[in-house]
């Protein structure tokens, strides 16, 4: 359980982080807080020649209001998200969620960034991120630019990152009092992977559902947006939520493993979908 | 890499890939700091990177370099076992010891992150850290005993 001996740099700033990829090619891999990578490394599943330490780059660590949005740095960790003020007052399910990740010792160093950066469709934050229809900021060597979240992850551990980008924000919209929102996560014991999860953010007027945005966890390659359910519940009354949550499954991929059979995991999809809307519904 | 573990500051020249976990306990000798699961699960490696818990399972020593870490052989100060190791003892919280550690370090960052926890924020704040003896009653009495002193 020893990785692959490897160079290691450390990047001074987010420039010089992308001088460095340039530099090492494509044999060399960022490192943020390390909570994915370093198990696979010690498992040598990843045995990069390079390791580009992003760790020191506090700056990037931070919560802004930007108005209509919340603009995270990539390397805020999980449990500084989990406690932060903006993003509780804003964005709760972005705060509860990264409360949900591993435990308080994962969360003091996993990031923002870093989760989306590693784009595993059995993560917690990409699909609350694509429920949320957030934004990534990437930077590379031609500057900046922003990523949609259904644009974001390509395949599974695969995102649009160039292999000289580094994630560097990840924006938010600040949801409103009438948005309600759930993330409902099905998993054997407390730390596991998600077998399903689903993040519901639900728009609610006068009782009931002017729209809703749901992501999967663990339906397929990449987290999935749950799009047959939320058509159903365009315009749809709290009574309606049942049949429209049978639809969750629809255009989903899931696999079976050892947890769960894909079959189970249609099923999973369905019955927290429902829970989640209902759970949205009255938060 | 220079890195202060319990107060003391250290200099080495160190592999990458030497974990930290690796580096306390075989480079410093500071067996105190338990290996369990090596994939950070388990928490039985759990340190003070400042003033938070981490896994040390899951870092390398190098990235260490400049900072702060403190194991569970340096809390007590001047003889005198921390609040946490005095609780633990009280309580009966351990049987095999294995985690106890793991379990004292998680616990002293729980409680500087939150002073008075519930029982039931105590059992979360913990849900890292394994326990396959006790059943965990007898930590979270320790821990609930630890932050009446401290409060």
């Amino acid at each position: 359980m020893i990785p692959v001996a490897f160079d290691y740099e450390v990047a001074e700033s987010v420039d010089h982080a992308i001088e460095l990829l340039g530099q090492h090619g494509e044999d060399a891999k960022l490192i943020a807080g390390g909570h994915s990578l370093i198990p696979i490394m010690r498992l040598r599943l990843a045995a990069p020649s390079v390791l580009i330490d992003l760790d020191r780059l506090d700056d990037l660590n931070y919560v802004r209001d930007e108005g209509d949005h919340l603009a995270i740095g990539a390397m805020t960790r999980h449990r500084d998200v989990h406690y932060n003020e903006l993003v509780r007052e804003h964005c709760g399910i972005l705060g509860y969620t990264a409360g949900l990740l591993g435990d308080p010792s994962v969360q003091h160093r996993g990031t923002l960034g870093g989760t989306l950066a590693h784009g595993d469709p059995a993560g917690d934050m990409p699909s609350v991120i694509s429920a949320l229809e957030g934004t990534i900021v990437v930077k590379g060597p031609d500057g900046e630019r922003t990523v949609g979240a259904s644009d974001f992850f390509k395949d599974y551990l695969f995102t649009d990152l160039d292999e000289q980008e580094v994630v560097t924000e990840v924006r938010v919209p600040k949801l409103s009092s009438d948005t309600g929102w759930s993330y409902k996560k099905f998993s054997r014991r407390s730390q596991d992977w998600a077998i399903v999860g689903v993040a519901a953010v639900v728009e609610k007027s006068n009782g009931n559902i002017d729209s809703a945005r749901i992501g999967l966890t663990s339906m397929g390659s990449t987290p999935i947006r749950a799009t047959a359910t939320e058509q159903a519940l365009s315009g749809a009354s709290p009574d309606q939520v049942a049949e429209a949550a049978n639809s969750a499954d629809e255009g989903t991929s899931p696999g079976t493993d050892d947890a769960a059979s894909a079959e189970f995991r249609r099923h999973l999809a369905r019955v927290w979908t429902r829970r989640a809307i209902e759970e949205a519904l009255n938060r | 890499m220079q890195v202060k573990v319990n107060g003391v500051t250290y200099e080495h020249e160190v592999e990458p890939r030497l974990l930290l976990v690796h580096y306390l306990r075989e480079v410093l000798n500071l067996t105190g700091t338990m290996v369990g699961c090596n994939t950070s699960n388990c928490g039985a490696c759990t340190v003070l990177l400042g003033e938070e818990s981490v896994k040390s399972c899951t870092m390398f020593a190098v990235q260490a370099d400049g900072r702060e870490i403190t194991t569970v052989q340096g809390i007590a100060e001047n003889g005198d076992w921390h609040p946490m190791q005095t609780a633990f003892h009280e309580n009966h919280a351990l049987q095999c010891g294995y985690c106890t550690p793991g379990m004292i370090m998680a616990s002293i960052s729980m409680l500087k992150e939150n002073p008075d926890p519930s029982e039931e924020e105590i059992r979360e704040a913990l849900e890292g850290n394994y326990c396959r003896c006790t059943g965990y009653e007898n930590i979270v009495k320790a821990v609930q005993q630890a932050a009446g002193q401290s409060a």
